[in-house]
C-alpha cells in the first residue's frame, strides 16, 4: 500500500480504473434483423447464458437449428472459426441424431462441431461448466430434455458465471416438454416453425422460424418475429410475407434470362407481396 | 512340474481332460503325485487308488488368466517377462537385480510373492531362458533361487531338449541319457543325424548360443517408478508420488523433444493386487500438472473407488505412446494458447467420461443419407480422406438437420401411387402438405450386397422435401418403386429440417 501511495496521482487513477478485459464487457453480435437487434440493444450478447425453448414437441429440430444459427451469428467475426461444442445426452442423439450434411446445409462446417455425448443431466451440466471456462471455444450448446430437477437457478447461475469469466456463450436448448423456470439467462426464446417462402415449383424454401423473446434481463420482451435464415451471409433476415415466391438462384430451374425476352414473364419470379 | 494350487490338505487334487472318451489326469498337485498318480492315467484308475481324490475339469483359459495375472505381479521386478505355458514365467532380470539387493534376494522376493498367492513354485536362475526353464522344471535338487551352472545343465535328462518323441527315442537308442552326454560332441555329425535344430537347442541350454526372451509386452519408451519404504494408505500421498514421477517423466520427454499421448500409472498394493490408471491426450503433452489433473479426473470417475487396502508399496508410471513435440511458443495474439485450452478441455472430458463420448463428423463417399456422415471418436477425424463440401449459395437446405435412425414409418396419402404425398400421419398427428419438392431418387447400393445386382439389390427410395401447413419441414421417402419393385410401397420419415 505504501508503495502505491507514492505513485503519481494520474497514474494511480489510471491503474485503479483499468479497463476490464475485453470479454468482460458484453460483446454484441447482431442477428441481422434490425427489429430484433434494436430490442436486444445491438445484438445477442456473448458471454451470457441464452435459453431456447421448443414451442412444441414437433419444433425440436427447429430449436436445434436455431441454436446452430445463433452459434454461427456469435462466431461470424472470429478468425479462424472457433470450434463449437455440443453437449447432448446419448439418448437424444440415438433418437434423432444430428446429421453432418444437414449442419453443412445450415452453414456450419461439421468439422467445427465437437459432439459430446453424456450419460445424464449431472454429467452434462458439469461438462458444460468445464467447457465454459475454456476461452478457446466459440459457443457451447447444452441440450437438455424435459425439466430436470438439477437444472435449477443455482445450476444456471453457475453456467452464467463461468461464461462471463471466459466470454464463451452458452446456449441452453430445452426440448421435450421443457417449461421455463427461474434461471440466470440473459435472454429466453421460444422457437416455433414458420411457413417458408416457397421457391420455384412450390418447393419448400429457406428455413423460417418464429422467434419469440419471452424474457430479457434488463430489456423489453414479449415480442416475436418471423425470420428466415440466410446461410450465405450467416445471419437472419426478416421473412417475406408467406406465400411470396422467390426465384431459385443460379438459374437452374427458373426461366433463363436470355430466353425471357419480355421481362413481364420474369415478374412472377420476384417477390410478389 | 505340475502346479499344485490347492493349499488344503484335505484331498489330493487333480485336473482332468477328456481324451478318447475317457477322463484322464492332466495336472496333479503334490499330494496326488506322492500317492503315485501320474499324468495321463485314466481318472477311474486313479479313483480306484485314491478314493478321496478331488477331480476338476481342466480349464486352459483359466490357466492362461492365472499366468497373465502372475506375470502382472512379477512386473514389479522387471518389465521383460515372457509367459512359458503351461506353468512357467521367464523373467529377464538383466540390470534389475541390484534394485532388490542382488539376484538371490530377487528370487527370494519372487518366491515369497508367489507363496502369498497360495502357489508352490520354484525359481532358478540361468544364463539363458531355455536353461532356466529346463532346470526349473526338471531339476529338483537345486536350492530355491540358485544359479544353475553348466554342471547342473549337464545333469539334465534328454527330455530338456523338448524334442519330438521319435527323436528322443533315437537319441536314447544311440546311448545318450543326459545333456552332458551330448555336450562335447562335434556339432556336424550330430546335426547330420538328428537335425540342426537339436544342436541349436543344446547350445542354448548350455549357454553357448545367446538367446533372449520375447517379452509379452514391449517395455514402454519411458517408465519411472517410486518405491515406498512403508506401504502408503493415503490416496493423496500416492498422487503426490505420481506428481513427482510425472515431473521426472516429463523432464525425460523434454530431453527427447517428445510429448506423451498416453500415460499409464500402475499402483502395486502390498498384498499383490494392482490398479491401473491410464489417460490419453489429444495432443502430445509434457506438463506434469495437466496429466495429474487428468489422472485425478480418472480416479474420480472410477466405478469402484481406489482401495488402498493395506497400502501401496510401488507406483510405476509409463509413457507407452510418445510423439515428437518441439518447444512451444505462444503466438502474440494468444491463439496457440486457445487451441491448447480446447485440447486440454477435451482430454479432461475424455478422461472423465471415456474416450467414446467425444465425437466428430466425418464425411463419407456415399449417397445413402444414413451413411453419408459418420461419427468417429474425437482424434480420428484427421484420418478422413474427404472434406465437407460447401453447399451452393442460395440453395435451401437439401439435407435434414436431424436424421431419424431408423426411419419412422408413416401412413401417407398420395394422389397417385408413384406421385408426391398429400398428407401423412406421424406420431399420431396429421400433417397436410402445403409444399413439396421431389422426388430425389436414391438407388440402393447394390454393389455392397453379397450377390450384387443379380440377387436382391434392395429398394429404391424416392425422397421428398415437404412442408406442412404449420411450417414444419420433413424429409419423407417412399420405399420402393411402385409396381416395378413393390406393389405397396411404404412411406417413412427420415429426417427433420429446420
Amino acid at each position: 500500500m505504501s508503495k502505491t501511495s507514492r505513485l503519481h496521482p494520474a497514474l494511480k487513477r489510471a491503474l485503479t480504473s483499468a479497463t476490464p478485459p475485453a470479454h468482460a464487457a458484453a460483446r454484441l453480435h447482431p442477428l441481422g434483423v434490425p427489429a430484433i437487434d434494436r430490442t436486444l440493444g445491438g445484438g445477442l450478447a456473448a458471454g451470457h447464458l441464452h435459453e431456447l425453448f421448443a414451442g412444441d414437441g414437433a419444433d425440436e429440430a427447429n430449436t436445434l437449428a436455431a441454436a446452430v444459427m445463433l452459434a454461427l451469428c456469435l462466431t461470424r467475426v472470429a478468425t479462424p472459426a472457433p470450434a463449437i461444442l455440443w453437449l447432448r445426452e446419448t439418448a437424444a442423439q440415438r433418437k434423432a441424431g444430428l446429421h453432418g450434411p444437414g449442419l453443412a446445409d445450415l452453414g456450419l462446417n461439421p468439422a467445427r462441431l465437437i459432439l459430446c455425448l453424456l450419460p445424464d443431466t449431472a454429467a452434462l451440466l458439469r461438462a458444460g461448466v468445464d467447457a465454459l471456462r475454456c476461452a478457446g471455444l466459440g459457443a457451447v450448446v447444452l441440450e437438455l430434455g424435459g425439466n430436470p430437477a438439477l437444472l435449477d437457478l443455482t445450476a444456471s447461475r453457475r453456467l452464467a458465471l463461468a461464461a462471463e469469466a471466459s466470454g464463451v456463450t452458452p446456449l441452453l436448448v430445452r426440448t421435450r416438454g421443457a417449461r421455463p423456470t427461474p434461471s440466470a439467462a440473459r435472454t429466453r426464446w421460444q422457437v416455433t416453425a414458420a411457413p417458408s417462402v416457397a421457391l420455384a415449383a412450390d418447393a419448400p424454401g429457406h428455413p423460417a422460424l418464429t422467434l419469440a423473446l419471452l424474457r430479457q434481463r434488463g430489456g423489453g420482451a414479449g415480442l416475436d418475429w418471423t425470420v428466415e435464415w440466410n446461410r450465405d451471409a450467416g445471419c437472419f433476415r426478416p421473412a417475406a410475407f408467406p406465400g411470396a415466391r422467390l426465384p431459385l438462384s443460379g438459374g437452374g430451374s427458373g426461366p433463363s434470362s436470355d430466353e425471357a425476352d419480355g421481362s413481364d414473364d420474369n415478374a412472377g419470379w420476384h417477390i410478389a407481396v | 512340474m505340475p502346479a499344485g494350487t490347492s493349499p488344503s490338505k484335505l484331498a489330493p487334487l487333480v485336473f482332468t481332460v477328456k481324451e478318447r472318451g475317457a477322463f484322464r489326469l492332466h495336472a496333479l498337485d503334490a499330494d496326488a503325485l506322492a500317492a503315485g498318480l501320474t499324468p495321463g492315467m485314466p481318472l477311474a484308475d486313479a479313483r480306484a487308488r485314491v478314493p478321496t481324490l478331488h477331480a476338476r475339469p481342466h480349464d486352459p483359459a483359466g490357466e492362461t488368466r492365472l499366468l497373465e495375472r502372475l506375470a502382472d505381479l512379477c512386473d514389479r521386478f522387471t518389465p521383460m517377462i515372457e509367459i512359458a505355458p503351461p506353468d512357467g514365467l521367464l523373467l529377464d532380470i538383466t540390470g534389475c537385480a541390484h534394485l532388490f539387493g542382488g539376484e538371490t534376494a530377487l528370487a527370494r522376493d519372487a518366491l515369497r510373492l508367489m507363496r502369498a498367492q497360495g502357489l508352490r513354485t520354484r525359481a532358478v536362475r540361468a544364463a539363458t531362458p531355455e536353461a532356466a526353464l529346463a532346470l526349473a522344471r526338471l531339476d529338483d535338487t537345486l536350492r530355491a533361487g540358485a544359479m544353475g551352472d553348466e554342471a547342473a545343465v549337464r545333469r539334465l535328462p534328454l527330455i530338456a531338449l523338448r524334442a519330438e518323441t521319435e527323436a528322443l527315442l533315437a537319441l536314447r537308442r544311440a546311448g545318450f541319457a543326459t545333456i552332458g552326454d551330448l555336450a562335447d560332441l562335434p556339432p556336424a555329425p550330430l546335426a547330420a543325424r538328428f537335425g540342426a535344430e537339436l544342436v541349436d537347442v543344446r547350445d542354448r541350454l548350455l549357454g553357448r548360443l545367446d538367446s533372449r526372451i520375447a517379452p509379452r509386452r514391449p517395455p514402454p519408451p519411458i517408465h519411472v517408478e517410486r518405491r515406498f519404504a512403508e506401504p502408503v494408505v493415503h490416496v493423496e500421498t500416492v498422487l503426490a508420488a505420481l506428481d513427482e514421477l510425472l515431473a521426472l517423466a516429463c523432464r525425460q520427454l523434454a530431453e527427447r523433444h517428445q510429448g506423451g499421448r498416453r500415460f499409464a500409472a500402475r499402483l502395486y498394493r502390498s498384498d499383490g493386487a494392482m490398479r491401473d490408471l491410464a489417460v490419453e491426450t489429444g495432443q502430445p503433452v509434457r506438463e506434469p500438472a495437466l496429466v495429474l489433473r487428468l489422472l485425478r479426473e480418472r480416479i474420480e470417475a472410477l466405478a469402484d473407488p481406489l482401495d488402498p487396502g493395506f497400502g501401496f508399496d510401488l507406483v510405476r508410471l509409463a509413457v507407452p505412446v510418445v510423439e515428437t513435440l518441439g518447444a512451444a511458443q505462444a503466438a502474440l495474439n494468444g491463439e496457440r494458447a486457445q487451441d491448447a485450452d480446447v485440447a486440454a478441455l477435451l482430454d479432461r472430458l475424455a478422461a472423465r467420461l471415456g474416450p467414446g463420448c467425444l465425437r466428430r463428423f466425418v464425411p463419407r463417399d456415399t449417397h445413402l443419407p444414413e451413411r453419408a456422415a459418420r461419427l468417429v471418436p474425437h482424434g480420428q477425424e484427421a484420418q478422413a480422406a474427404l472434406t465437407w463440401a460447401t453447399p451452393p449459395p442460395g440453395e435451401p437446405p437439401l439435407r435434414p438437420l436431424a436424421l431419424l435412425d431408423p426411419p419412422e414409418r408413416v401412413e401417407a396419402v398420395a394422389q397417385v401411387p408413384d406421385g408426391p404425398p398429400r398428407q401423412f400421419r406421424w406420431r399420431g398427428a396429421l400433417h397436410r402438405i402445403a409444399r413439396q419438392e421431389g422426388p430425389e431418387r436414391i438407388a440402393p447400393e447394390w454393389w455392397r450386397r453379397p450377390e450384387g445386382h443379380a440377387g436382391n439389390p434392395g429398394l429404391t427410395r424416392d425422397y421428398y422435401r415437404v412442408e406442412d401447413e404449420s411450417g414444419r419441414r420433413f424429409w419423407l421417402f417412399r420405399h420402393g418403386l411402385y409396381e416395378r419393385e413393390t406393389a405397396q410401397p411404404h412411406w417413412y420419415v427420415h429426417g427433420l429440417f429446420a
